[in-house]
């Protein structure tokens, strides 16, 4: 059923009997073309790109646990595109053009709302560094505009202007930034992609990998084997565990991230602001709860949770740049898993296996990558071929001396 | 979490600094690598592979807000269980030790 405000007011008039499950749940066949491992986020775009661009419709996407359940639904769901080094920002700007015409393509109300962000600088040396980073953006067609401190009391005045140690002098804005419903982002690509054929499969676990004369042919599940002339692995935050059953050991590690949401509020931000002079961001949901979060906790964890010394780290950061959210109740807390790896730049490569393929390594910055992470892991596995904007995203990079060091802080996961 | 620093008993992690996993201490010895290729292999492994388990961890905590000791801590980084401390520098002799 296609949804539209027709398709609301029917249901509505007939007590919301008929609507469908968004998704089939199909027993897996013995083989396709090819499968995704990994239903998050990015394995869904991926399959809804797989089928949409490429008229691959024989595929599926294998997942431990339900559509939703992993790091697509445990982020702060900012999308943006500031990025400052050739090999990233023309994929995230990809990235957020797909964003723009997210819901009409997949035919569901993902709520994207370009409400902006602005990164805050709070010194003359980190004014010239923003002004570089949005010349960069500039230049690969993205947008960015410099505010002073005039302008920016205009949109945020309740920031504390006057800190004595860290007085906010201006900020970066992309107003092409934003937030999207992360959820929603999952259900949609998850059943936009059932309609065009492609099998989600739910509470699948892989085990291992089938390999054949040296080339993965499938893999082994807790629900039988099931082959495929390609195998897809998304699975960021577990990278290291599955690519294991391959044999491979890889530059990442993988690290615990907090994110907090307060009680709802009434609209007080506008947009989504992040602190220059410590690590804090922050935006309000549709309902009015404050997300935010900072830091990941620097130590390695597969817990999804964290502890309370970064908790406080966060706060502080919070309480130096807006006092007012001191009287703000937390509502919830909790951690995700992310693969963090050794430049901060993720991956999305073919593996040395043949029939074998990988996009991993999001560090803490996967959401805002899902389509574009899509449709260039899409059309690798369609092509052989890197997409041009993915070309920088290899898993020999360190190797090559290609390194992608956003923050350049060297090949030290934690500080990334 | 609160590790039990070998000689200053319980601390706060929150004092300490992470690095990562314990295999850091075995640096490749440039002495013994038969060609320069193998070695720079041997170095990029060294630098940026993680076996990255889901369980038992070996990794290196700098007690940075105490008494400056590096920590060898064997941690559980599925529960955040600590299961033991050692001294990095007494891990590392005693590796020498087994490699004589």
């Amino acid at each position: 059923m296609r949804y539209s405000i027709w398709s609301v007011l029917k249901q509505g008039l007939r007590s919301n009997r008929d609507w469908k499950p968004a998704w089939r749940d199909p027993e897996p066949k013995a083989s396709y073309d090819a499968i995704i491992v990994g239903g998050g986020g990015h394995g869904l775009a991926t399959a809804y790109y797989l089928a949409s661009e490429h008229g691959m419709t024989n595929i599926a996407v294998i997942e431990k646990g339900w559509i939703g359940g992993g790091n697509v639904g445990r982020n702060t769901t900012i999308i943006r595109s500031n990025y400052l080094l050739p090999g990233n920002e023309a994929f995230y700007e990809l990235s957020l053009k797909l964003w723009e015409g997210l819901e009409q393509s997949i035919n569901y109300n993902a709520m994207v709302s370009q409400r902006g962000i602005i990164n805050l600088f709070h010194s003359d040396a980190q004014r010239d560094a923003a002004v570089r980073r949005g010349n960069s953006m500039l230049m690969h067609g993205a947008d960015a505009t410099l505010l002073d401190e005039h302008d920016l009391r205009q949109i945020c005045p309740f920031l504390d202007f006057e800190n004595a140690r860290f007085p906010i002098k201006g900020g970066l804005m992309q107003k092409r930034g934003g937030s999207v419903r992360h959820d929603a982002v999952a259900w949609g690509y998850a059943r936009a992609a059932d309609l065009l054929g492609v099998d989600i499969i739910q509470n699948c676990e892989v085990t291992g990998f089938i390999m054949e004369s040296g080339k993965c042919v499938g893999v082994d599940t807790s629900r039988g084997k099931i082959r495929a002339k390609k195998t897809g692995v998304a699975v960021a935050g577990s990278t290291s565990r599955v690519m294991g059953k391959a044999g491979m050991r890889l530059p990442i590690e993988s690290h615990v991230l907090q994110a907090f949401v307060s009680e709802g509020l009434k609209p007080i931000i506008p947009g989504v602001v992040t602190y220059g002079a410590g690590h804090f961001y922050i935006s309000q949901s549709d309902k009015g709860g404050l997300v935010f979060g900072g830091d990941i906790d620097g130590y390695n964890s597969y817990a999804q949770r964290g502890n309370l010394p970064v908790v406080e780290d966060v706060c502080e950061g919070g309480m130096a740049l807006m006092p007012m959210i001191g009287k703000a109740r937390l509502l919830r807390m909790w951690g995700g898993i992310m693969d963090m790896s050794m430049d901060g730049s993720p991956f999305i490569d073919k593996t040395d296996i043949p029939g074998l393929y990988l996009n991993a390594g999001w560090c803490y910055g996967g959401f805002k990558a899902t389509p574009g992470s899509g449709w260039c892991f899409a059309h690798l596995l369609a092509t052989d071929q890197s997409h041009d904007v993915a070309k920088a995203y290899r898993i020999d990079r360190f190797q090559s001396g290609a390194a992608l060091d956003e923050k350049g802080s060297g090949a030290q996961p934690n500080l990334h | 979490m609160i590790i039990q620093h070998p000689l200053l008993g319980a601390r706060d992690a929150a004092e300490f600094t992470y690095l990562g996993d314990a295999s850091m201490l075995m640096r490749p010895d440039p002495a013994s690598a038969s060609h320069p290729d193998k070695l720079m292999t041997a170095f990029h492994d060294y630098v940026h592979l993680r076996d990255n388990p889901a369980g038992i961890h070996k990794e290196l905590w700098f007690h940075e807000q105490g008494d400056r000791s590096w920590l060898v801590v064997t941690r559980n980084v599925s529960t955040h269980e600590i299961i033991s401390v050692e001294l990095a520098s007494d891990v590392k002799k005693a590796s020498k030790r087994k490699s004589k």
